[in-house]
């Protein structure tokens, strides 16, 4: 009923393969980016702002990147937080060095330097694979917080350690900075967001993402197809890593604007993205978007509910609320282990088959 | 309809606003979960009890009741941001935030800025935002962590016949804004004295610390000062009573001196020693009034079990201060319903003095002095408790002692400076 594709007829090869074939779904993917750039930077105020929105984005395009490596890729990794600590500190390196940088490339370049910390450590997953190759990316994340923990160079040899953020401009609208507008700040980080979303897709879809997918399901088998798994496999990590770099940068500099790499990007941050991506949907665009929200917005949510809407303690509601997470997390993962993009998928089979299921 | 009226819950839950109320408002940024609850929890209860003490006893402060809405943070920056863009739109405006951690502390200084909402950071956060030329909305008196240092190190030039030329001294520390805060000042103190100075970090949250202990019971220091907290401390000074380090040479800053961190070693614990920036015990009269009024009638914030305990006394501290400088600002301001503007100057305005102390039943509680516009952070006075394991008690063992001014002043307006630089601040004027 909803999904008609009755009188929608795909007359190209172009057509036939677009991401959203369907006229219906299409029409709806335009009229949320409509509203996402056009209507909520007018209605959102400070705290939709920094505890909804801006924290959303960010973290989606976090799990963007571990879904290329992890979700397509098929190379488990526990070093997100230590890749975003790089992003961010390489944020910062080059906001305290080159001030006169616009604050777009800056967060362009963190990316790039994250991209070659990422290859590097991309290199063991050559030779070892699964939990082995976790571990390795393990160490990246202890060696990476232990290292901007360790040398003064990466914090400025300030006092304490802690990076902050200088105000920046983008096109002459502040950016970063406690003064920045929420509306600028949203509007930066979703363009950052919508544009490397779309380009996951189209990468994902396109010849180096089937290659990255058939080392997935079966690595001999792509070398014997002809997939070189030396350039996949550090294809999939330097991509990753360029986009978990560029989701620390603005977590830092846009969103935070402090930071201390042990608490900001210790090892939970990567279980974070990794959760999200789980339940989100491995190897899934759409899954990074509703994983990332999924894991955001949830405590925020029954926080309000708890302690705004029924006024309980707050150490009672942290507690239930960590019971609760937890909890939705084993449930989805029993009634639907390829996440929740899945269970929109199905969703939208049924809807195309309504009212007439066969 | 299932659907649509879960996502009116969604919608309303997301939304909830707490009524408008013409309240003083004080939002707690509170933990008390996670690996420094310990220590979070009674700092809470007692930072809320003062509040309800005085409004149940005395109607409010000048006659409008104060609000303390409670945002668990669980020490985590990004749970501080949330909590802070939630409360700080509160009935008429927060006038006031305290988030006892140096992280969301360093978080919310531009932000406060930027929004015009005084912060207290009262003995941790950012030391040089004593200078308050350049940090107008912040405050950190009566001491802070530079103080902190320096009065350990005159303590035990004192104990050394002033001479201390050749002693190891060893610094223990959360590897952390907040324990590195110190070393700058150590590091000029060890100049000016001749001290060697040996940096010990240890890796949040602190349970594993066994190579640090390795170390001192090689090394030998003649004294450990420690920058722990939360679960850190109980780790620490069992394992300094394991190696039998003596224990009136470790000396930890305040926020390593409460009952959680010492009780759990035992007898191991007796004679530690802690910086302290205000009295011990439940031996003043407001306790009194505290027991009638608040815990006898139910109110008692937690399980009313931590009354004057250190940490419960710090938060108790820190409310009092809070109150004093909110008379003040209605003083000033002539208004009752003070804005957080009037709070700020209310806050720079504020004098402790022994018989506003005694008036509220605190007396000798704590140092008096005088808060400019200069200077936010106070006199940074400072004395030394040590733990009575068989009495179960801390007791100040020292007078309030001033820091080395010589040393630290140059370093806060070093710091202040930078920081103004790097975020194009131009210092105000105090005369």
């Amino acid at each position: 009923m909803l999904y008609r594709e009755a009188g929608d007829f795909k007359t190209s090869y172009a057509a036939d393969g677009q991401t959203f074939p369907i006229a219906f779904d299409r029409w709806g993917y335009y009229v949320a980016i409509a509203v996402a750039f056009l209507v909520i930077p007018f209605i959102i105020d400070d705290y939709w702002e920094k505890s909804v929105l801006v924290p959303v984005l960010i973290y989606a395009m976090a799990a963007l990147g571990l879904n290329i490596l992890t979700g397509y890729c098929g190379q488990l990794s526990l070093g997100t937080g230590g890749f975003m600590a790089v992003g961010a500190y390489a944020s910062y390196k080059l906001m305290t060095a080159f001030p006169e940088l616009n604050i777009f490339f800056v967060i362009l370049l963190s990316g790039g330097v994250t991209a070659g910390v990422g290859l590097l450590f991309g290199l063991p997953s050559l030779r070892i694979k699964g939990f082995y190759l976790a571990v390795a990316t393990l160490a990246a994340q202890f060696f990476l917080v232990w290292l901007f923990n360790k040398v003064p160079w990466f914090y400025n040899y300030s006092a304490t350690g802690q990076i902050n953020a200088p105000t920046r401009t983008f096109f002459g609208i502040e950016v970063t900075g406690p003064s920045a507008a929420p509306w600028a700040t949203y509007l930066f980080c979703l363009l950052f967001v919508f544009i490397f979303a779309w380009a996951a897709r189209n990468l994902t879809r396109g010849r180096l993402g089937r290659q990255w997918m058939a080392i997935r399901d079966m690595d001999i088998a792509a070398e014997i197809i002809g997939v070189n798994p030396l350039m996949a496999k550090l294809s999939a990590f330097a991509i990753s890593s360029f986009y978990i770099g560029v989701a620390g940068a603005l977590f830092f500099t846009v969103y935070l604007g402090a930071a201390e790499v042990g608490e900001a990007f210790g090892i939970d941050k990567s279980f974070l993205v990794l959760f999200m991506i789980i339940i989100g949907g491995l190897g899934s665009i759409l899954g990074s978007f509703i994983g990332a929200a999924f894991m955001v917005l949830l405590p925020v949510l029954l926080k309000n509910l708890f302690v705004g809407g029924l006024d309980w303690p707050t150490d009672v509601a942290a507690h239930l609320q960590l019971v609760i997470s937890g909890g939705l997390i084993i449930l989805f993962l029993i009634v639907e282990p390829h996440g929740l993009a899945q269970l929109w998928r199905l969703l939208k089979e049924k809807l195309r088959l309504w009212p007439f299921p066969h | 309809m299932k659907l649509s009226r879960l996502s009116a819950i969604t919608a309303a839950a997301l939304l909830a606003a707490s009524p408008a109320l013409a309240d003083l408002v004080f939002p707690s940024l509170s933990y008390r979960t996670g690996a420094y609850a310990a220590s979070g929890i009674p700092f809470a209860d007692g930072y809320a009890d003062y509040f309800t003490l005085v409004n149940e006893r005395d109607g409010g402060i000048g006659g409008v009741k104060a609000r303390v809405p409670e945002c668990e943070t669980g020490y985590n920056t990004e749970k501080g941001v949330e909590c802070y863009e939630s409360t700080k739109g509160e009935g008429d405006g927060a006038l006031l935030y305290q988030p006892l951690s140096t992280g969301i502390t360093y978080q919310l200084i531009p932000k406060v800025s930027a929004d015009g909402i005084p912060m207290h950071s009262m003995g941790y956060g950012r030391t040089s935002a004593a200078n308050g030329k350049v940090f107008e909305w912040v405050f950190t008196y009566p001491t802070n962590y530079w103080a902190g240092a320096s009065v350990a190190v005159k303590y035990i030039l004192n104990e050394n016949g002033g001479d201390i030329s050749g002693k190891n001294i060893a610094l223990l520390y959360h590897n952390s804004a907040y324990g590195k805060e110190p070393i700058r000042t150590l590091e000029e103190l060890a100049k000016k004295h001749g001290f060697s100075l040996t940096l010990l970090p240890i890796d949040a949250p602190g349970q594993e610390q066994k190579s640090q202990w390795l170390q001192i019971r090689r090394e030998r220091p003649d004294y450990v000062l420690f920058w722990g907290w939360g679960v850190m401390n109980q780790v620490a000074i069992q394992e300094a009573a394991n190696i039998r380090y003596p224990m009136e040479n470790f000396i930890g800053i305040w926020w390593s001196g409460a009952e959680p961190d010492v009780i759990p070693a035992g007898a191991g614990a007796d004679g530690y020693k802690a910086l302290a920036f205000f009295g011990t015990g439940d031996d003043w009269p407001i306790f009194d009034d505290i027991r009638k009024y608040v815990v006898d009638a139910g109110k008692a914030a937690g399980a009313g079990d931590n009354i004057g305990s250190v940490g419960y006394n710090r938060g108790l501290y820190a409310a009092m201060l809070a109150v004093e400088a909110t008379k003040t600002a209605q003083e000033l301001s002539g208004e009752k319903n003070i804005t957080a503007a009037m709070m700020r100057d209310g806050m720079e305005a504020l004098e402790i003095t022994e018989e506003k102390l005694t008036a509220l039943g605190l007396a000798g509680f704590g140092p008096t002095f005088k808060v400019t516009c200069a200077n936010h952070g106070g006199p940074g006075l400072g004395a030394i408790q040590q733990w009575d394991a068989d009495a179960q008690t801390w007791s100040i063992i020292t007078d309030f002692v001033e820091p080395d001014m010589d040393v630290l002043q140059p370093l806060i307006d070093e710091d202040s400076a930078a920081y103004a630089a790097e975020n194009g601040i131009e210092p105000r004027s105090c005369d």
